[in-house]
Formats: C-alpha cells, sequence, structure tokens
C-alpha cells in the first residue's frame, strides 16, 4: 500500500466532516430524527400522512447543496469512472441493499456511530470490507 | 418549521459531501482502493462528522422530544440479523462498483452530472423494488 500525497485532502475532508456531523446534530436535535439519506428518501416510496414534507425538504436541500455552494466558488470537480450500465447495476444494488440493511454511510457510518450502536458498527465494518474487496478485484482482479 | 429545518439540515450536509470530497465518485475509490495509490481522506470525514455526532447524540438520547417539540424518532432495533449482514454487504458492493451512495448521488444530481443522475434514477427504482417485495410479503 501506498499512500496517495497529492490526492491527500486532510483539512478539507475534516472540514466537510464536521459539516456533514453539524448537519446530522442539527437534524436529530431539532427535527428528532436520524439523517440517514437511504431511510429519508427510502420513506418517500412508502408514504404517510404527516411524514411526507420534512423528508422531501431534506432531499431538496440535498440537491440544493450543489446550486448553493456555486454562489460562493466552483464547484470541485468530480469523475465517476464507471460505466453507465455498472451505474444501473450500482445504483439498483445500492437501492435494495440499504433500504434491506435500513441504513448507509450516513445512517449506519455517521448517526450509527456517533450513537453507539453496535449493530452500525457490524453494519459499517461489513460495507466498507465489500467495498475495499469490490474495488481490489475490480482494480486488481484482472477484470 | 419542521420542514425547514429539515430543508437547512440537507443543504448543510450537502455542503459537508462537495467539501470533504465525497461528492467526488473518483475520490471514494481512492479511498476504497487500499492496494493502490490510497488516499485516506475519507477516514478524516467519518472523524469529522463522528466527532460532532457523539456530543450531539448523547445529548439527543436524553431527551424525549426535539427543540422544536417532535418526538425524538431513534432506531430501537438491538439484534444483528441476516437483513443487516447481507443488506451491509451488498450495498458495499455497490458502493465499490460506482463510488457513489445515497446522499453524493443526490448531490451530483444537483450539480447537474448526467452519471450521477443514471445512478440516482437505478437506486430509486432499486428501492421501489424493494417497497414491492416488502408488501408482497407482507400479504403472503
Amino acid at each position: 500500500m501506498t499512500i496517495d500525497l497529492i490526492g491527500f485532502t486532510p483539512l478539507a475532508a475534516l472540514a466537510g466532516g464536521v459539516l456533514i456531523g453539524l448537519a446530522a446534530a442539527m437534524f436529530v436535535l431539532f427535527n428528532g430524527r436520524i439523517a440517514g439519506i437511504s431511510g429519508i428518501v427510502g420513506g418517500l416510496l412508502r408514504p404517510k400522512e404527516g411524514d411526507v414534507s420534512w423528508r422531501l425538504a431534506f432531499v431538496i436541500g440535498l440537491i440544493a447543496a450543489p446550486v448553493t455552494y456555486q454562489l460562493f466558488a466552483a464547484l470541485p470537480a468530480s469523475r465517476i469512472d464507471a460505466s453507465d450500465t455498472v451505474l444501473v447495476i450500482a445504483g439498483v444494488l445500492v437501492g435494495v441493499s440499504t433500504r434491506y440493511g435500513a441504513g448507509c454511510t450516513s445512517g449506519h457510518g455517521v448517526c450509527g456511530l456517533s450513537r453507539l450502536s453496535a449493530r452500525s458498527l457490524v453494519a459499517t465494518l461489513l460495507f466498507m470490507g465489500a467495498g475495499f474487496a469490490t474495488v481490489f478485484v475490480m482494480r486488481h482482479g484482472g477484470v | 418549521m419542521n420542514a425547514l429545518f429539515s430543508f437547512f439540515a440537507g443543504l448543510v450536509f450537502g455542503i459537508g459531501l462537495i467539501v470533504s470530497g465525497m461528492s467526488n465518485p473518483a475520490k471514494v475509490l481512492g479511498f476504497l482502493d487500499l492496494a493502490g495509490k490510497w488516499d485516506p481522506s475519507l477516514a478524516l470525514v467519518m472523524a469529522g462528522a463522528i466527532g460532532v455526532g457523539l456530543a450531539a447524540f448523547a445529548l439527543a438520547k436524553r431527551r424525549h422530544t426535539s427543540w422544536l417539540g417532535l418526538p425524538m424518532v431513534l432506531p430501537v432495533a438491538r439484534h444483528i440479523d441476516r437483513r443487516l449482514v447481507m443488506g451491509s454487504l451488498l450495498f458495499g458492493v455497490g458502493w465499490g462498483l460506482a463510488g457513489i451512495c445515497p446522499g453524493p448521488a443526490l448531490v451530483l444530481v444537483g450539480a447537474g452530472v448526467a452519471k450521477g443522475l443514471i445512478f440516482a434514477v437505478a437506486m430509486l427504482a432499486g428501492m421501489g423494488v424493494f417497497e414491492l417485495l416488502e408488501r408482497y410479503a407482507q400479504r403472503h
């Protein structure tokens, strides 16, 4: 293993992480909810009275984030190397699995670990492990 | 008020994803690629988020209602079951294939990235399939 010293952005990563933590903190303290994106979005597909507007508002906030960011600075470059076919497979997989496993990087990773939940720790170790393994096979497995 | 605070939480969350680099799938894959040139940035994203989150959730756990007077809805599930294990493993595979998880998918949609939109639509379809399977399982 070699560390990518050029790509490594510790200060931006830490600052962005603190913002994510503040958003999750604000959400649980004001709204009384877990900022788990897959749960918030997935709940929209199971609409209950009084349960739709706050979910939609959160999703709109997320979508509005790059638009708002652009008012002050140019968006940092993003690159997606996956082909459209791989994106569709990955998207469906992420959609089904996060609902089945009741959480993703935000719900289990950020909020669950902050709550000191053993369940979320297991989930986070498993999806991180599977993520490492998948990238290893894709990049170094001769696929 | 509920929706307004929810909007701002989503907005700050999204800006955090952009600032941290999480909304750049190539950077996420750089973190997941332990055998290549490893970019440890995302470990610091988690550290920053959890550092703030620990204090907030310690406070939230002691309350029955939120600061807006809404019920505190925290997860009650404790046991580690097949759903959690299988769901998390499959999520990791999907995450590793494209470098995109649900939050960044929506940020990429807002940024007008076509490939991000493809992923997001597929993700919503996947969530829809899950709902249909759940409803089917409940009836049978």
